[in-house]
């Protein structure tokens, strides 16, 4: 255990250390939220804070596990530190639940950030969900962000295992545009055009926005869809990094 | 487990990277308290041998034991007792030496003191530098020190000290040496047979994968060591004549530097004079005695590389052409290197010139 958690509190100094990595899992979410919050240059819904704090938060959470710890992921292992941390007692299983405790530990961080700053601009939590439906609600947004996490987590340590470092900057970077517009983030994703919508739809980050804004908005209930994709990806992305992945 | 139980015993070690052979059949062992050289030029095998031992990589052929465990399917057993120091990075680029010595004793049950190490490898007052920061002998004695957090029984140290300035150097020797005395094993690689002379107590030599001798420095030097001659002169004499008329194999080594392989007897100096003389050539230099080990090392890995065919004993004629062609470019250098520097270091020249040879083989 001491092992597991001194890697655990590493792995977060680490990330905290990185200022690209705090501008893109807080700044960038709490900054978009505020701006498009305060100025709704977007078209409606797009600024109302009800659809764009479920998005952001989704946001929040593709930005930790697929970006940061895909690319920080990258660097270790060309840096040998990987390699190196695997002839010590801690091994290769506690280092990769390290890494997933320092998710967890920034997405809380995240999650309050953006709370917090969604409140600031006039969000109402809750939506019309009340008493048994509250918890419902609770329980789905939770299980969404953890299916998520482990989706795009997965997504980062699939690249961080296969390519170079400086690929994997580019790749997760771009990944992270790419799927941030197709991602029903800051606008729904009825505006796409239908080819691109049906691609979206597809993808874990439309998913784990559309289930939060599910549960912590209008119905309380996530979809089926939204869940099965979810799912999907937080099966498959971990598997296929597990498979795949090189440690030197 | 019975009786004294060597820390390291490798037999018959096999290692493949898909058709290619990496270590083919070597033998090592290494007992607690003695520190173990694996020297070879580059791409002999060394780091493939290493790596197996630290349970990085399956043996195609061969076993292993280290501490009495199978390094790769008892690694879990092994890690506790076992200190690596892998060939460059290893470390954290945003994290300096203190924070990466207490992480590191944090995976460990009953550690090094974070600041003794620090201490010990000279590193107080880069502490809090991050490791990026660090120049490239800082980083080898961090990477060092976080190799003794766990008070390693066994110690894998791959090319210790390569790319350390001089003080470095002076500091990884004294923690090797502090290591032999508390009883720790040393396994360490290196291509720098003078850092091996100074560090280790036992010698492997290894060449393309093969073990090409074994033993003490002592033991190594007698056994391949043959008498030499040497001498300088003018540059390209005909050494056929000379090879008759001293009735053993020379070569010239660098301009105007020659070697016979025989020992130098009065009279067999009194030939060479005899010779010199009869064509007016000068004299210069002269001096008889056994191969250094430098020269012994370049032997062994020389006569490796010219396959099965060509063997230690081999004729005269194919060991100077060998010699001829590896060491042609190198020679030149130490040609240059000897005008710049003036007499008196002829010998120390030449062999300079041949390791730089050895280092760009393959």
């Amino acid at each position: 255990m001491k092992a597991l958690w001194a890697q655990t509190g590493a792995e977060v100094r680490l990330t905290v250390r990185r200022g690209e990595s705090l501008l893109l899992t807080l700044g960038i979410p709490v900054g978009l939220l505020v701006f498009l919050a305060l100025t709704k240059v977007l078209p409606a819904p797009s600024g109302e804070a009800g659809f764009l704090v479920p998005g952001i938060l989704a946001l929040a959470i593709m930005s930790t596990g697929m970006v940061s710890v895909g690319i920080a992921t990258a660097f270790e292992r060309e840096y040998k530190v990987l390699k190196r941390l695997g002839a010590t007692p801690l091994g290769r299983p506690r280092l990769v639940l390290a890494k997933v405790l320092s998710v967890v530990a920034i997405e809380v961080v995240q999650a309050a950030a953006v709370i917090g700053a969604g409140l600031a601009v006039g969000w109402q939590p809750g939506g019309g969900a009340e008493g048994a439906g509250a918890v419902v609600s609770s329980f789905g947004a939770l299980g969404a962000a953890v299916a998520a996490t482990a989706g795009f987590t997965g997504l980062g340590l699939l690249m961080a295992g296969r390519f170079r470092a400086d690929i994997v900057l580019a790749l997760a970077n771009g990944l992270w545009l790419a799927l941030l517009l197709l991602g029903g983030m800051l606008f729904p994703l009825s505006k796409l055009p239908g080819g691109l919508r049906s691609v979206a739809d597809a993808l874990p980050a439309a998913a784990l926005a559309g289930a939060l804004r599910s549960a912590m908005g209008t119905g309380g209930y996530v979809s089926g869809h939204d869940w099965l994709v979810l799912a999907v990806w937080a099966l498959a992305a971990p598997l296929v990094a597990a498979l795949t992945f090189r440690w030197e | 487990m019975v009786g004294q139980l060597n820390a390291v015993e490798i037999r018959s070690l096999t290692v493949r990277y898909g058709d290619l052979v990496a270590v083919d059949g070597l033998d090592l062992v290494a007992e607690p308290g003695q520190v173990v050289g694996l020297l070879g030029p580059n791409g002999a095998g060394k780091t493939s041998t290493v790596e197996v031992a630290e349970g990085y990589r399956k043996p195609a052929g061969g076993s292993v034991r280290v501490l009495g465990y199978d390094p790769w399917s008892e690694r879990r057993e092994l890690t506790p007792l076992m200190g690596v120091m892998l060939q460059g990075g290893g470390v954290y680029p945003g994290m300096g030496p203190a924070e990466a010595l207490r992480l590191f004793a944090g995976y460990y049950r009953n550690p090094e003191d974070p600041r003794r190490l620090l201490e010990l490898v000279g590193l107080e007052r880069a502490a809090r530098t991050p490791w990026r920061r660090l120049s490239g002998g800082e980083r080898q004695r961090l990477s060092l020190a976080l190799a003794l957090v766990g008070r390693p029984r066994v110690a894998f140290l791959d090319e210790p000290t390569s790319g350390v300035d001089p003080e470095g150097r002076q500091v990884i020797r004294e923690v090797i040496a502090g290591l032999r005395l508390a009883g720790v094993c040393v396994l360490l690689t290196t291509h720098e047979l003078e850092e091996v002379e100074r560090l280790a107590d036992v010698l492997y030599v290894i060449d393309r994968g093969h073990l090409v001798a074994a033993g003490t420095l002592d033991e190594l030097a007698a056994q391949a060591g043959r008498p030499v001659l040497r001498w300088e002169t003018s540059p390209d004499v005909d050494t056929s004549s000379l090879e008759a008329q001293l009735g053993a194999a020379v070569r010239e080594e660098g301009p105007g530097q020659y070697v016979a392989d025989i020992a130098g007897s009065p009279s067999v100096v009194g030939a060479l004079a005899a010779w010199l003389d009869e064509r007016g050539l000068p004299l210069d230099g002269l001096r008889a005695g056994r191969a250094p080990l430098e020269e012994v090392y370049l032997r062994l890995t020389r006569d490796e590389r010219e396959g099965d065919g060509g063997s230690a004993t081999g004729g005269p004629g194919s060991e100077a052409g060998a010699a001829h062609s590896e060491a042609g470019a190198a020679r030149k250098e130490a040609g240059a290197a000897r005008k710049a520097g003036g007499g008196g270091a002829g010998i120390a020249a030449g062999t300079g010139g041949e390791r730089t040879g050895g280092g760009r083989l393959p």
